[in-house]
């Protein structure tokens, strides 16, 4: 990837700034709470985000990457159209919620945290979303379906009005 | 002081230090990996563990203080099998290419698993998959090859004060990268190396140019001529059974034509050549009001920092190439004609104690028309390499001098090999150029070795200079922040990117002890008081190429073979 490839949209960097606005001569011990709020406003973690952050708190940008992908809660794709939630529940997990991820996971060619590149599907893993009588559940932008099988994963995402869901 | 039992020996340990420390004092070697001197400890590998009376688990050693009374069992069954388990629990994912890898012959994990008798595999976990990152002209990373010791991590950061790598993710997915996961050659790293000298595996390494050199030696149609640093003819012997400091500058003329180099020029020539010229431009810039300070511009790694961290600061660069680059461009000019030299078949090797050399030599304003002026640059370990390739024992040739016209060199010039070297020998090069006189005392003990940033004030003809010396980016980092922050009374500012300088720069031999780093640098004083010639002003070879060749210093032609420029540079930092 080049430098410039790095750049993120007009929207983001207006976010990005506005976050750190609220932020003036922060120090090391302010970068998870900054990254949480860029999230929070743009929905991810841009690539050219982070380099600002590093620069605003004077840290090596590497430490900021280091951070950011430590925790689970930070994604650094853009999300996609249609935001898929996989429980991984105590629940859920007894009953199969491995085997259904990776079901999604080979459907949409991508794994947690990821967006495929048409942007129409990201897929995340959370933790218990409080539905375990449904067990393994996963939630389409925000709607559950109960009881999935791996076998049930191509006829969910064919649901989401996508003309066309790639098979692996 | 504590009294603390080791193995059953009281012995005397020092307040505060660390059991691993009291016991390598007396003798008793634990294993480490994660473990790095002077730095932080992190206590990460658990190698080091030992039994300390009274603690249930076995303990780190490097990150575990002294206390009275303490009584340890370095060595004992349970140790040992601990440390076994950890060497073995590292294997397990580990790639089986020792055979092939760049470390065979001195990588730590295999030799930990020799010592510890790691005879099978126990463990069986999924080999890492991870690509290799060779984008860099100066690196390699061979991420499948870490162990995550973090070593590279704090040398980057704590001596260098670049902070390239980190850890990223978590977990089994952990790597030891760059930010964003991108190459590192469009990271901040700067090439120094010091990473390479700590990495215990062969996830770091050069990027070797030595089948490149190989062809070019093999081919008929090329002449191919080398030049070898100051700091490579002092660390090279110790390879050699000779001891520490030895200089083998002639022992290695001699090698480098048995290996089928046409000439052999030593760099430090081209080092004299650059105290005339840096002298020269100090001198103008004293005068003609500045930009001062004016920083040295021989060391790569610290070219690049200025130019990614410190644009504002360009224009106190010296303008003169580093020595390698200035030979180079003289071997490829008319001038190397006169030495019966044709620069449309000339293939011009450089061998150095350092890895950024790579970079440097690629560089494209060190082109001329689209052509390198060095073609290739060897570290000192790839030349151990290629000597013993070629059955050559160094320690059983005679010396030989080094070609003309570029043979003779003052210890002025050799002098760059260590922090001080190049600041000591523009002085009283500088000197002579504002007096006509040569300076009463030669040595400038107080920029010599040593550690921490060495200052000195000179008065040469009723100007007062404020001369400073820094090695290893931290603490240039540090005097930039107070020049930044105001002071004015600093005129002329060495900066060498590895610690000490070349003498311990990353393309070195791995593995030095810190009295053999010392050795270096003594013998490298000693050499220069010992020799005849002694300023770079002095030497005639040089005076003749300026009467022949260059002109003056500063001048037209010196402009266009020994002067560079840079610019600001984009990285992901
Ligand atoms: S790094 Fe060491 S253990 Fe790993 S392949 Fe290379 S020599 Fe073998
Ligand atoms: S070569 Fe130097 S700057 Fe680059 S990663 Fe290694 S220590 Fe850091
Ligand atoms: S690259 Fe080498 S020094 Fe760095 S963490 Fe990996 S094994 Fe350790
Ligand atoms: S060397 Fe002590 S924990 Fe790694």
């Amino acid at each position: 990837m080049s430098l410039q490839q790095l750049t993120m949209n007009e929207a983001d960097t207006a976010r990005v700034e506005a976050v750190l606005a609220r932020w003036p001569g922060a120090q090391r011990d302010a970068l998870i709470p900054i990254l949480q709020e860029v999230q929070e406003h743009c929905g991810y973690l841009p690539r050219e985000a982070m380099l600002r952050i590093s620069r605003h708190l004077d840290l090596p940008a590497s430490k900021v990457f280091g951070v950011a992908t430590f925790y689970n809660q930070f994604r650094f794709q853009a999300p996609g159209r249609h935001r898929i939630q996989v429980c991984r529940g105590t629940a859920c997990h007894v009953k199969g919620s491995a085997a259904v991820l990776e079901a999604l996971c080979r459907h949409l060619k991508i794994r947690p945290g990821q967006t495929t590149r048409d942007g129409m599907f990201s897929l995340e893993v959370v933790a218990c979303i409080g539905a375990c009588g449904l067990a393994p559940v996963i939630a389409v932008d925000g709607e559950f379906h109960a009881g999935v099988t791996p076998d049930a994963v191509a006829g969910i995402l064919a649901r989401c009005g996508e003309p066309e869901v790639r098979h692996a | 002081m504590p009294t603390i039992s080791i193995n059953e020996h009281e012995v005397e340990a020092r307040e505060g230090e660390t059991v691993l420390d009291a016991c390598e004092r007396h003798g008793v070697r634990i294993p480490t990996l994660c473990h790095l001197k002077h730095l932080t400890p992190t206590g990460a590998c658990r190698l080091c563990v030992v039994e300390v009376e009274g603690q249930r688990a076995l303990v780190p050693s490097c990150a575990w203080p002294v206390a009275d009374g303490m009584k340890v069992r370095t060595h004992s069954a349970r140790a040992i099998e601990a440390r076994r388990v950890v060497v073995e629990l590292l294997l397990a994912n580990h790639p089986d290419e020792c055979l092939y890898c760049n470390r065979n012959t001195d990588c730590d994990l295999r030799g930990l698993a020799a010592e510890l008798g790691v005879q099978g595999r126990r463990f069986f976990g999924a080999k890492l998959e991870r690509k290799k990152d060779a984008g860099s002209p100066a690196i390699i990373r061979d991420p499948a090859k870490c162990i995550l010791c973090g070593r590279c991590v704090r040398v980057c950061e704590e001596v260098q004060g670049v902070g390239c790598l980190d850890f990223i993710g978590r977990g089994s997915a952990t790597t030891v990268g760059p930010a964003l996961d991108q190459g590192l050659n469009v990271s901040s790293c700067v090439n120094c190396g010091q990473c390479l000298l700590v990495c215990p595996t062969g996830a770091l390494s050069e990027h070797t140019a030595t089948p490149t050199v190989l062809a070019a030696l093999a081919d008929p149609e090329r002449t191919v001529v080398v030049q070898h640093a100051p700091a490579v003819a002092l660390t090279l012997g110790e390879e050699f059974g000779l001891k520490p400091g030895a200089d083998v500058a002639g022992l290695l003329n001699a090698a480098l034509r048995r290996l089928g180099f046409a000439r052999v020029y030593e760099t430090a020539f081209a080092a004299d050549l650059t105290v005339m010229e840096e002298a020269s431009e100090l001198v103008k810039r004293l005068r003609e009001d500045g930009p001062l300070p004016m920083f040295t511009s021989c060391s790569p790694g610290w070219i690049k920092y200025v130019e990614q961290s410190y644009p504002e600061y360009i224009p106190n660069l010296s303008t003169c190439k580093s020595p390698q680059m200035m030979l180079g461009a003289l071997l490829k000019s008319p001038r190397a004609a006169m030495a019966g030299l044709d620069p449309g078949r000339l293939f011009s090797v450089s061998i150095m104690p350092c890895v950024a050399k790579k970079f440097e030599a690629a560089r494209p304003e060190l082109h001329t028309e689209g052509v390198p002026d060095v073609d290739a640059v060897l570290t000192t370990r790839e030349l151990v390499g290629l000597l013993r390739q070629r059955g050559l024992d160094l320690a059983r040739l005679a010396p030989e001098p080094a070609d003309d016209p570029f043979g003779t060199r003052s210890t002025a010039g050799r002098l760059f090999a260590g922090s001080g070297g190049v600041m000591e020998s523009a002085l009283r090069t500088a000197h002579w150029l504002l007096t006509g006189q040569e300076p009463p005392e030669l040595r400038v003990q107080a920029v010599r070795a040593g550690d921490g940033v060495r200052e000195c004030r000179v008065l040469v003809a009723g100007l007062e200079l404020g001369a400073a010396v820094v090695s290893g980016l931290g603490q240039a980092k540090a005097l930039l922040a107070q020049v930044r922050a105001g002071r004015r009374d600093l005129h002329f500012i060495e900066v060498m990117t590895c610690p000490g300088g070349c003498l311990n720069g990353g393309g070195q031999v791995r593995a030095a002890s810190a009295e053999s780093l010392r050795a270096r640098q003594q013998a490298l004083y000693a050499l220069d008081r010992d020799g005849a010639l002694r300023t770079a002003h002095g030497n005639e070879s040089i005076r003749r190429l300026y009467d022949e060749f260059l002109g003056a210093p500063l001048g037209e032609a010196s402009h266009r073979y020994l002067h560079t420029h840079y610019a600001p540079r984009e990285v992901v930092r």
